[in-house]
């Protein structure tokens, strides 16, 4: 940590150097400040230069061959054949399923998240900050699997949900909404609905933080001035906080939206045997051994998130982060 | 002169919010009364019965244990590995300014930004393309790339709260620049990197989708929890070894927290 200072010419040295090996190594990092920065950096960019990002140019370069339909062997030359197979309507279906999945889900964190973060935001204080902190924080670190394990036990048809709605004769309305075509199902654990309530848990406090972070920074004073104007609450919120607020609210939803196109663990433990994009991925590379369409599959995400990254700098979702 | 000081939120907005919180919070306390049930096949609610068995049962697992051992070995070296990546990464970004500091910082975020099973793919297509065989070492590679993110938040963030002057006094006082580092500087990050590693071992710990890509034939705890979810062999056991990885990713979450929580920005909070 010699570089602190980076005037090159030190004044000369009242107290003699610590000597040895040592001593010229820290002298020479003094003098040369370039090169201790180097050596920094050179071990992290190594790791993640040729571990990560090689990996991802050996994923993009494995789209691009193609699978002998026959011999299932891989051939590897150049074609756009693969990401023809995308376009099949089958694959377009995955495709169309997972975007609007990941929509639904975002909108519905963020009508969640939007209380809880405000709250937090503008009435905690000491000690309720605190609690409002790590009771966001504790369910974000905790076990995913064990997340998404609970809500099985949940959801199950003998489970608690089912025992509530029968304690509170309301059995009917379950009936009813399990058997609307696309959201119904035998049970909710076996359901669009169930995976949707899944996803929703699971991400929501990577919508909480963000949102909370932007209505922090909205001073109090602002949501008084619009009342004393005359603004009922709904005119308040629409006019003042809903704005403010949007760089928070796109921030969490690049997590929620980027996660949910990409998760195949939760609609394989709760949901129905139609497959999201990440399900497509892993059983093509797995059963199918079929690697390029595998690949080509993650590049469907990647291209949205692009695109989705790109807006959301320009909403300057960025500082809200 | 302010005039919120004695507000209160409006009625609805507490009942929103409470709500909310409840929603985050009882499905895992759901899992600690499973752990006690005496049902085996199902998951009925109400419990018909409650008992301590299945703990035991559990404890003389030894796939259980090995799946543990595993775990903890893996997530210890990929912290070690993300601890020293991290820091030196956050050390250069935050002390100087070079051409190209936007990008590093980028870097270091994608394999946390872009969806797990991008990097779990990526790195088998990785390891197929150079002929590298699955083994402690490969699912030690994925984590460590993903680990290295939460370090280096953590670093960065101390970093940009101690002064250089510290560092140029110690100079002045005749250390040379590894005396100052060990004196100086290892001492004022010291908890943030402690707060960092809890958090890259708990995240180590718990991740499921790169290791799946990167395991072979070798089971770490959640991997473990996956089969037993897709193909149930002892539902109560599962409900133990459930209730336990909650309790054991609990610990460095609330040390992490009570570490950093004087600081303006609290580890954790970018996961």
């Amino acid at each position: 940590m010699t570089i602190a200072a980076l005037n090159s010419n030190p004044a000369p040295a009242i107290l003699p150097g610590s000597g040895g090996m040592r001593g010229a190594l820290s002298d020479l990092f003094w003098r040369r400040p370039k090169l201790l920065l180097l050596l920094m950096l050179l071990p992290p960019l190594q790791w993640l230069g040729i571990v990560y990002i090689g990996s991802l140019f050996a994923l993009l370069l494995q789209s691009f061959f193609s699978i002998d339909e026959f011999s299932g062997l891989i051939n590897r030359e150049f074609t756009l054949k693969t990401y023809g197979d995308l376009f099949q309507a089958a694959n377009l279906d995955i495709i169309l399923r997972t975007v609007t999945m990941a929509a639904l889900v975002t909108l519905a964190s963020a009508v969640v998240a939007f209380p809880i973060a405000y709250y937090a935001a503008r009435y905690a204080r000491g000690r309720w900050k605190a609690l409002f902190y790590l009771g966001v924080m504790l369910p974000l670190w905790s076990s995913y699997l064990v997340k998404i394990y609970a809500w099985k036990l949940i959801l199950a048809k003998e489970g608690i949900l089912t025992w509530l709605f029968a304690k509170l004769n309301l059995l009917w309305l379950l009936d009813g909404w399990l058997s609307l075509p696309i959201v119904g199902g035998n049970s909710l654990s076996v359901s669009f609905t169930g995976t949707f309530i899944a996803f929703v848990y699971v991400w929501l406090p990577f919508m909480i933080l963000p949102v909370q972070a932007a209505l922090e920074r909205v001073p109090g004073n602002l949501v008084e001035a619009s009342s004393d104007l005359g603004a009922s609450p709904g005119q308040t919120f629409r006019n003042v906080l809903f704005p403010l607020a949007l760089p928070g609210i796109v921030a969490g939803s690049i997590f929620t939206f980027s996660l949910t196109l990409g998760d195949y663990i939760i609609p394989q433990i709760i949901g129905t045997s139609r497959l999201f994009i990440g399900q497509a991925v892993y059983s093509q590379q797995g059963t199918a051994g079929n690697i390029p369409l595998a690949a080509a599959f993650t590049v469907v995400p990647i291209v949205i998130m692009g695109f989705y990254l790109w807006g959301a700098k320009r909403l300057g979702a960025f500082d809200a982060l | 002169m302010r005039s919120d000081r004695g507000q209160s939120a409006p009625l609805g907005l507490k009942i929103a919010a409470a709500c909310g919180l409840l929603f985050l919070h009882l499905p895992i306390l759901l899992i600690f009364v499973y752990a006690f049930t005496t049902e085996e096949k199902s998951f009925v609610w109400p419990p018909p019965g409650l008992t301590t068995q299945w703990f035991a049962v559990t404890w003389n697992r030894p796939d259980v244990w090995e799946a543990l051992s595993l775990s903890i070995r893996v997530a210890a070296i990929s912290t070690a590995i993300a601890l020293v990546l991290g820091t030196l990464c956050a050390a250069a970004v935050s002390q100087t300014h070079f051409f190209g500091r936007e990008t590093i910082s980028l870097l270091v975020i994608l394999p946390i930004a872009l969806p797990g099973i991008i990097t779990g793919i990526a790195l088998r297509s990785a390891f197929a393309l150079a002929d590298i065989p699955f083994s402690f070492w490969t699912i030690v590679l994925g984590h460590a790339t993903f680990c290295v993110v939460v370090v280096y938040n953590n670093a960065v963030a101390r970093f940009r709260r101690t002064s250089g002057s510290m560092i140029e006094a110690s100079m002045d006082l005749g250390a040379d620049g590894f005396q100052t580092f060990r004196h100086v500087v290892l001492p004022n990050i010291a908890t943030a990197l402690l707060a960092g590693g809890m958090l890259a071992f708990a995240l180590s710990f718990d991740e499921v989708i790169v290791t799946t890509f990167t395991a072979g034939q070798q089971q770490t705890v959640p991997i473990w929890m996956l089969e037993e979810l897709i193909r149930p062999r002892q539902r109560p056991v599962t409900n133990v070894v459930a209730m336990v990885v909650v309790l054991v990713t609990l610990l460095p979450i609330l040390l992490a927290y009570y570490l950093t929580r004087d600081g303006d920005q609290i580890a954790g909070s970018g996961k």
